[in-house]
């Protein structure tokens, strides 16, 4: 079990995000968040409803079971909440503030990024969870460029209605899990992955995180490193976007 | 009936400087990119494009069209970004409307409802509110007491879908997965062109589809462009895919400078046919 990559590990950490989502759609963005939500229907949340990124839902033999375009998912389910989103992010801050919108002024953006796509949606609707699969200071940053998914201080301000069905869960990187159960929901670490330190996740976060008590983010099981490695992600894909 | 057939050209030789276009598809899906190509070939400027971005958004860029993108993203999907976007975004070229996704959709079914406004959770707590001051919120008159977002209605001076099947008095047929919000830009628009990969009689429509796959009736449309292989380099499933190799060469040429001006030259400067014939080409050099 001790052979399992920083990548793998990183799968389950991210599967581990559904547990109890039960029969609910979850979307994945990204590579290890996919293989993460296919793992965890795979195992221990069976009833997951997962689409093929365009417009079917598969289930995990392959079937299409539902058909799901982007305006039912825009105008329906982002709005009904049952849903679990994991999106990426190029900057996150302490109270889970993300942004995939733009570096700089808005006005006149020194690296134009995606735009805010639907993550101003998502984290007043429903739970989200974001993926980081190169911990730096770069992406947690002390204050984002431009709120695209709302953080908890942001969520207050705005009001109740903001906050009424607000949930931004977790955040798993290639260092560890957080979730934002700190003072005045500022980010902490809830588990470091096997052989990180809390000096590396300190040097690599350029705010003030809470790392006491952090456990340690469990090891892959036999059979899930069996379903990763023959099942998921044969080809190794995984170890490309995280390096061991 | 009326003949609502017309080329490319006929249709965005309507088009008037700073007019508000929008265009349908979803990324790099599905894009009218045959009347794209049209309006870069015309004289037509200033005008505001409201999109689910894609590569019909980074052309218009690159050929100076565009005094506003109204957007939720620009992506080119299987390549994050669109060179073109990003350049015009960072030289502060052109103004933006940056809306989340639903709020989108919102602003055009609010058109298409004729109402002012419509409510949304989405957007509170973002910076949508901050980089668009105009915004308003609005209490609910109920014992609830919300205060929500009102997305005022996107109204539109002409729409531009591209769909698989049209007859030619205009009802059209989409045969992939996803209509994305094709119906309602039409819906929101006072002008509607539709392009499609083939015309067929109205007693075939049925011939490749379920009658739930017809998605516009002819009152929601004002002309059909025939435009065999009309969205490359996006998808027309299940007529064609994405052109994954064009598409990368694209995105390579528009993000050097120096490349870019003999691709436009290659690709852009003729008509379709000399366009979709250089794509020809273009496929049996790279085999």
């Amino acid at each position: 079990m001790n052979d399992a990559s920083r990548a793998e590990v990183a799968i389950v950490a991210v599967a581990e995000l559904f547990r109890g989502d039960g029969e609910q759609l979850v979307s994945p963005m990204g590579l290890v968040p996919s293989l993460g939500a296919r793992l965890a229907r795979l195992t221990f949340e069976p009833e997951l409803l997962l689409s093929d990124g365009e417009a079917y839902l598969l289930d995990a033999g392959g079937v299409v079971e539902g058909w799901q375009p982007f305006r039912k998912m825009l105008e329906v389910i982002v709005p009904h909440g049952r849903r679990h989103v994991v999106m990426g992010a190029n900057q996150i801050d302490r109270y889970g503030n993300q942004n995939i919108s733009a570096i700089g002024d808005h006005a006149r953006p020194a690296k134009q990024l995606l735009g805010v796509r639907g993550a101003p949606g998502n984290t007043v609707n429903h739970r989200t969870s974001y993926w980081v699969p190169r911990h730096s200071r770069r992406v947690f940053v002390p204050s984002v460029d431009v709120v695209s998914g709302v953080g908890y201080d942001n969520a207050a301000k705005a009001g109740p209605s903001a906050q009424r069905f607000h949930d931004v869960h977790r955040v798993v990187t290639n260092l560890g899990v957080f979730d934002f159960g700190g003072a005045d929901h500022a980010m902490r670490a809830v588990s470091l992955h096997p052989g990180v330190s809390s000096g590396e996740v300190a040097e690599a976060t350029s705010f003030d995180i809470e790392l006491d008590g952090a456990g340690v983010t469990r090891q892959p099981s036999t059979e899930e490193l069996r379903l990763i490695r023959e099942v998921l992600d044969p080809s190794g894909s995984r170890d490309r976007e995280v390096r061991s | 009936m009326a003949d609502k057939t017309a080329t490319a050209d006929e249709v965005v030789a309507g088009l008037e400087d700073g007019m508000t276009i929008g265009i349908g598809g979803w990324g790099s899906r599905r894009k009218p990119m045959s009347l794209v190509r049209a309006i870069l070939r015309s004289p037509v400027k200033d005008l505001t494009v409201v999109s689910y971005g894609g590569p019909d958004v980074g052309l218009l860029a690159s050929a100076g069209k565009l005094r506003r993108v109204v957007f939720g993203f620009v992506t080119l999907d299987s390549i994050p970004f669109d060179p073109w976007f990003g350049r015009v975004r960072e030289s502060g070229a052109i103004d933006v409307t940056e809306y989340d996704e639903g709020m989108f959709a919102a602003a055009l079914s609010a058109a298409a409802q004729r109402l002012p406004f419509l409510p949304t959770r989405a957007g509170l707590g973002s910076d949508v509110l901050r980089v668009n001051p105009s915004l308003r919120t609005v209490r609910s008159p109920y014992a609830d007491g919300e205060e929500l977002v009102a997305v005022p209605a996107q109204e539109l001076d002409v729409a531009f879908v591209h769909l698989n099947r049209a007859d030619a008095r205009g009802n059209a047929q989409y045969l992939g997965p996803d209509p994305y919000f094709d119906d309602l830009f039409c819906l929101a628009a006072k002008q509607r062109i539709v392009s499609v990969e083939k015309v067929v009689d109205t007693g075939d429509l049925l011939a490749e589809g379920p009658v739930q796959s017809l998605l516009l009736n002819r009152s929601t449309v004002d002309a059909v462009v025939e435009s065999p292989h009309g969205a490359h380099f996006t998808p027309a499933v299940p007529d064609y895919g994405r052109d994954e190799a064009f598409q990368r060469y694209y995105a390579e040429c528009a993000k050097d400078p120096d490349r870019w001006p003999g691709f436009a030259d290659r690709f852009l400067s003729g008509d379709e046919r000399a366009y979709q014939n250089e794509v020809a080409r273009f496929a049996e050099e790279t085999k």
